[in-house]
């Protein structure tokens, strides 16, 4: 292992606030120091980081990896590349794998190829139920054991609410989380958010009362059964609403949104942009002006790339048809970066809801070196991502490492350029 | 946003793929321009050389006999060569994709494509992937749009009352999945009418389309009352019992066209429809066969509409 020494960066802690030039020191995998470093220390080798953001590495809660199963739209590896392209350290993917990450076999093959690929480190959510079918539970402490970090119906609805209730007795009974996207197996079957736009378009619209009906439904059965509930991607100014409150009640939830939901509305459709077809839908502005401000005061605990690689066929279609889904690894960081930016938020806010929020999120499924992840601090994991926050690049899908080559945000100029990324000390990644 | 893809950077009409976001005189250009056609098919010699040698393929990836026919009548009235292709049951069915099926057609040099599509925005997607000097006429997609249907609406209505200005319009039926709706909603606004009612039940005129600029009724003396237009929609067959409607007959009972229902409009009011009509489900036979109905002319002036629409937009370059 490399002895490495980063040095006359701007060092952000997001988990403290700290912002301030110093070095940083790497040993064995670990940050040995953080601000000044001994003259003793003997580096193997230095990168000069002046000019640059050296953070922590990023977190993403939301990536799917399409393996196994979809690989022809897209790979482990070209995956895990884009992650670390993206200054992404640490990703955790849902079960909506083909099959479906619900036997300990399948989850272990999993972390045993990306522990290869020696990238980020990953993280599965084991299927809440068999096939992901809405109908037996998984063996979920075995799966935990494999590796999983929590247990989730990824997009497939879960209209049962006895098994849900079931589920969630069951994983409480092991302190589990179990991950949700609230969404109402039926009202939620439109392809645009309901609204002026999409009885204009006539495209069949998806209420917010799909979103608040499941939110109730989940709040209710978290009472019933203290399960841990993590809410995936919210959508609407009325769900955050329902949230702030369940949090207030003191409700053993969290939360995250996509950087979709953060920066995009139902008008971004246009003309039937199949770019913007997208899960949940985008929906108005009074939503994601919401959805803003309660990522800036907590409310939502997590910023995700809900990254979903689409192949070129699948999203060639008429709007409706088009697979949902976006590339959002490569640009997680520049668009929290934007959010902050934008709601005047300090860089190291910013960041907290990409890197030590996240792993709050996940919690004691880390184990106690991993949990470090998300700060800057001595004896922790040396995941981090040196970043130059002055550049200024245009989104161009066809130049991403993913496979997928699909983007809302194409063309637009946005913050911030990824330089490095290291991971466990190693370095994984370099621009040009 | 970007540019709206059916007019070129001059303004001028290349595709029509939705009434919405066109210009009133643009409208009034084309409706000036169906005249001009009208007096065509009353001659002798039902053609003229506006398109000639150039080829137009009818894509019907939705059957429907009767708006292919119209088209087809007008593309041949222009000297155009029509091919008619029925995708439904040739390349759809085989598995090739919509994009692959327009690159095969755009390789035998098609100047224009009539697209007739399930799913709302097809026709963009065409217009978006062909060759910039082939036009696309939405032939209907999905619930989004039916141009050419709107157009012939509003020529019928300029036909019979002039002035759109000092209208009161009345459609009735299921709105939400009709195409002919919305482009009659966009084209009615364009032309400045300023009451446009939409009635039925909730299920099938939801709150949302208040959002379009109409007067949302459920209530059918109540949308029909001092009106001078009345556009009933057909009702299809998958709505007539389920979660939408409980029955036909339930729904003719509460927004079918009769002539006591009628009798609530204006004394000269104009009765239309977009074809094919539902005898004793939406419209009384008595109404659609009676003195206030235009449904026939409405069929004349469509062919003439279609011819306007294909010279106008084969006139104007990307």
């Amino acid at each position: 292992m490399m002895n490495l020494l980063i040095k006359n960066g701007r060092l952000v802690d997001p988990a403290t606030g700290r912002d301030g030039p110093g070095d940083v020191a790497i040993a064995a995998g670990r940050v040995v120091s953080v601000g000044s470093v001994s003259p003793d220390f003997r580096p193997d080798r230095s990168i000069d980081a002046s000019g640059l953001v050296v953070a922590p590495g990023l977190v993403d809660l939301a990536v799917r990896l399409r393996e196994p199963g979809h690989e022809h739209e897209g790979m482990l590896e070209s995956e895990m590349a884009a992650a670390v392209a993206g200054g992404v350290t640490s990703v955790v993917c849902p079960p909506d794998t083909d099959p479906p990450l619900d036997e300990p076999g399948l989850v272990e093959m999993l972390k045993f190829r990306a522990r290869n690929l020696n990238q980020a480190h990953l993280y599965p959510l084991g299927a809440l139920t068999r096939g992901l079918a809405g109908e037996v539970l998984t063996e979920m402490a075995e799966l935990a054991e494999a590796g999983c970090v929590g247990f989730s119906q990824a997009d497939a609805t879960l209209g049962d609410t006895l098994i849900m209730q079931r589920a969630m007795q069951y994983a409480s009974t092991f302190g589990y989380t179990v991950w949700l996207r609230p969404q109402d197996a039926y009202l939620g079957k439109g392809v645009a958010a309901s609204g002026a736009l999409a009885t204009r378009l006539g495209l069949t619209g998806v209420p917010v009362i799909a979103e608040t009906i499941a939110l109730h439904t989940i709040f209710e059965l978290v009472r019933a059964t203290g399960a841990r509930v993590h809410l995936c991607r919210l959508s609407s100014a009325a769900g955050v609403g329902l949230v702030r409150s369940a949090k207030a009640e003191g409700l053993p939830v969290s939360c995250d949104v996509s950087v979709n939901q953060l920066h995009l509305t139902d008008m971004d459709i246009g003309y039937f942009n199949a770019a913007m077809r997208l899960t949940p839908p985008l929906r108005q502005q009074r939503d994601r002006d919401a959805i803003r401000a309660a990522l800036a005061d907590g409310t939502i605990d997590a910023l995700v790339s809900d990254h979903t690689p689409v192949d070129e066929d699948a999203k060639n279609l008429p709007f409706a048809e088009a697979e949902p889904g976006a590339t959002g690894l490569e640009l997680l960081l520049s668009l929290a970066l934007k959010w902050g930016t934008e709601q005047g938020l300090s860089l190291a806010k910013a960041l907290s809801t990409v890197t030590c929020e996240p792993v709050r999120v996940l919690g004691d499924t880390l184990a106690s070196l991993a949990s470090s992840a998300g700060r800057l601090v001595e004896g922790g994991v040396a995941d981090i991502c040196l970043f130059d926050p002055q550049a200024r690049w245009t989104v161009q899908p066809t130049a991403f490492k993913s496979q997928g080559k699909h983007s809302p945000f194409a063309g637009l100029e946005l913050p911030g350029k990824v330089r490095c990324t290291l991971v466990a000390g190693h370095v994984a990644y370099e621009a040009d | 946003m970007q540019r709206n893809p059916q007019l070129n950077k001059h303004g001028e009409l290349i595709h029509l793929l939705s009434i919405e976001g066109l210009p009133r005189a643009l409208l009034h250009q084309i409706l000036d321009t169906a005249g001009t056609f009208l007096s065509v098919n009353d001659r002798d010699v039902k053609k003229v050389p506006l398109l000639r040698g150039k080829s137009v393929f009818n894509l019907f990836f939705e059957n429907s006999t009767r708006t292919r026919t119209t088209f087809e009548i007008a593309a041949k009235r222009l000297s155009a060569d029509v091919i008619n292709l029925d995708i439904a049951r040739s390349s759809a069915a085989k598995g090739e994709s919509l994009l692959d099926t327009i690159a095969n057609l755009s390789a035998m040099h098609a100047d224009m494509f009539v697209v007739r599509h399930s799913e709302s925005g097809a026709p963009y997607l065409i217009a978006q992937h062909c060759a910039p000097h082939v036009h696309v006429v939405n032939a209907g997609d999905g619930r989004h749009a039916h141009p050419t249907q709107g157009l012939l609406d509003m020529y019928t209505i300029r036909h019979f009352k002039q002035d759109f200005t000092q209208l009161t319009v009345a459609i009735v039926g299921d709105i939400v999945h009709s195409r002919v709706a919305r482009s009659d909603i966009h084209a009615l606004t364009t032309l400045g009418v300023p009451e446009i009612r939409a009635v039925g039940p909730k299920t099938l005129v939801p709150g949302d389309l208040r959002e379009m600029g109409v007067r949302v009724c459920h209530d059918m003396a109540e949308g029909v009352r001092g009106a001078d237009v009345v556009i009933m929609l057909r009702l299809q067959n998958e709505r007539m019992s389920g979660a939408m409607l409980p029955s036909a007959g339930e729904f003719f009972k509460n927004y079918g066209l009769t002539q006591e229902k009628l009798a609530l409009a204006k004394p000269d009011a104009i009765v239309m429809h977009p074809g094919p009509i539902n005898r004793g489900v939406e419209i009384e036979s008595s109404v659609a066969d009676g003195k206030q109905s235009v449904i026939l002319p409405q069929v004349t002036f469509g062919i003439a509409v279609r011819m306007a629409v294909m010279s106008t937009i084969a006139g104007n370059n990307a």
